[in-house]
């Protein structure tokens, strides 16, 4: 039991890591803050020109959401940062990690909301349009207010996944929480710090989770 | 006197399949007209050429003497307020109270002012009896009541022409007479309608005019009295035939 709690527990090592794993906590929180924003952004932006079926818009948009959904993010991440230099260009790794992870929510995003606008039935469009609206008034008064709430649960639960994966910028040497536990661990030689992130990611995920659950209670309506 | 509403050589094709052939019929200003016919008689997708939901082949579509026919897409979105259209599945916006959905076509493609739209909305709610309802969703009424909001929000409009596509054919017999009186006081006040529906009853009540459809053409009208009496036509006699035995 000792050895237990000086491995995972251990009080001076807790002391001597807090501010640095708090520093942290405040880096991937801004992270997974502007990635969701501007991620969910991006997607229903693009869902919007999908809604227009043109197929020189309908294309681009599809390969971007399907190799983007394909591919592991971290490949991406390792592709940009070490192999864009090569060519003169040299990003940060947050900046790439942001990049990356952006593109990838709008991609699963994208499908999200237009799954959403897809599921509508033709009929609101019709009511719409038949009262004189047009396209544009239809998708964003009509169509995407029903299609984004079809989609909370999907965009909750895809917000919460892709904040986790900035713990994908420890390889990188973005400063966030697993970066900064994980070479505490290797400094002081305990798990600790480990431990420590763990609790972190908990702080920050467990009152997102109850946050989330909250907005699909509020957005959803009896039909 | 021009009619409020003229269908004029009217072709629709699918591909190869013609829907519609040479379809001529017209509604003088204040009349209602019922269009009846089997399912697959085309007569749905008439209607819908009326407001160019569905895109004619070739014909004209007149709607106070204009021909519709020749708006492009923008000026399309304004003569669309010309006619006001009621749709067999209602159709009203689920994420909308019932006053928002008579008021939003008002204030977007008419620019009308929020208060006057409202105020509008709910004069129109009151003339189809549900204005205690207009803060309920959409989904908190009976088919019925929903029917009679759609027919409000496309009155809030000030049309000329009124399309009722099967607009009781989604709905529990008992609730069926309530929009029926909504649509015999329209006509008493003068609203100029086509009608697709299968409500003969209504039809030999209510009805100026009688059309009858069958494979893409009409085949006959008249007076209701003269088509339900002594229909012309074995196709037509057969229909009401099959529909009278139900």
């Amino acid at each position: 039991m000792d050895r237990f709690l000086d491995t995972f527990f251990a009080p001076q090592v807790f002391a001597r890591y807090l501010p640095e794993v708090l520093a942290a906590v405040w880096t991937t929180l801004w992270l997974g803050i502007v990635v969701i924003v501007a991620g969910i952004a991006l997607g229903l932006l693009l869902a919007c020109l999908r809604a227009a079926r043109r197929w020189w818009l309908t294309l681009p948009i599809v390969i971007f959401a399907d190799m983007l959904r394909a591919l592991p993010p971290l490949v991406l991440i390792l592709l940009i940062y070490f192999g864009l230099p090569g060519l003169g260009i040299t990003l940060s790794g947050p900046l790439v990690l942001i990049l990356v992870l952006t593109a990838v929510l709008a991609a699963f995003a994208e499908e999200i909301f237009w799954a959403g606008l897809t599921a509508l039935p033709k009929g609101q469009w019709e009511a719409g349009r038949a009262t004189g609206l047009s396209f544009t008034q239809v998708l964003v008064r009509i169509a995407l207010p029903q299609a984004v709430r079809m989609g909370i649960p999907s965009l909750v639960n895809r917000s919460l996944a892709i904040t986790k994966m900035t713990a994908l910028g420890s390889v990188i040497g973005v400063k966030e929480i697993l970066a900064v536990s994980s070479s505490a661990q290797a400094v002081s030689g305990s798990a600790t710090p480990l431990t420590l992130a763990a609790i972190a990611y908990l702080a920050i995920f467990l009152p997102a989770v109850v946050l989330a659950r909250w907005l699909e209670r509020r957005f959803t309506w009896k039909v | 006197m021009t009619p409020m509403l003229e269908v004029a050589a009217l072709e629709k094709r699918f591909g190869d399949t013609t829907v519609l052939r040479n379809i001529n019929l017209k509604v003088g200003r204040g009349e209602l007209v019922f269009v009846i016919g089997p399912s697959g008689s085309g007569k749905s997708t008439m209607l819908r050429c009326c407001n160019r939901l569905e895109e004619p082949t070739s014909g004209s579509i007149l709607i106070d003497g204009k021909n519709i026919m020749n708006a492009l897409s923008k000026n399309l979105n304004t003569l669309r307020l010309q006619t006001g259209m009621v749709f067999q599945g209602f159709h009203l916006y689920p994420h909308m109270s019932v006053v928002r959905n008579v008021m939003l076509a008002q204030t977007l493609a008419m620019k009308r002012g929020k208060a006057e739209a409202k105020a509008r909305a709910m004069d129109m709610l009151d003339r189809v009896g549900l204005a205690h309802k207009a803060d309920a969703m959409p989904t908190e009424l009976s088919g019925g009541q929903q029917q009679r909001v759609a027919i409000a929000r496309a009155l809030a409009l000030d049309p000329k022409v009124m399309l009722f596509d099967e607009p009781t054919s989604a709905l529990d017999p008992e609730l069926v007479g309530s929009v029926l009186k909504v649509m015999k006081d329209l006509k008493a006040q003068g609203m100029t309608m086509l009608v697709v529906s299968h409500e003969m009853g209504f039809a030999r009540e209510a009805a100026d005019r009688v059309v009858f459809m069958d494979g893409g053409v009409v085949v006959e009208q008249g007076p209701p009295e003269a088509i339900f009496g002594n229909p012309q036509h074995e196709r037509t006699r057969a229909f009401l035939s099959r529909v009278s035995s139900h």
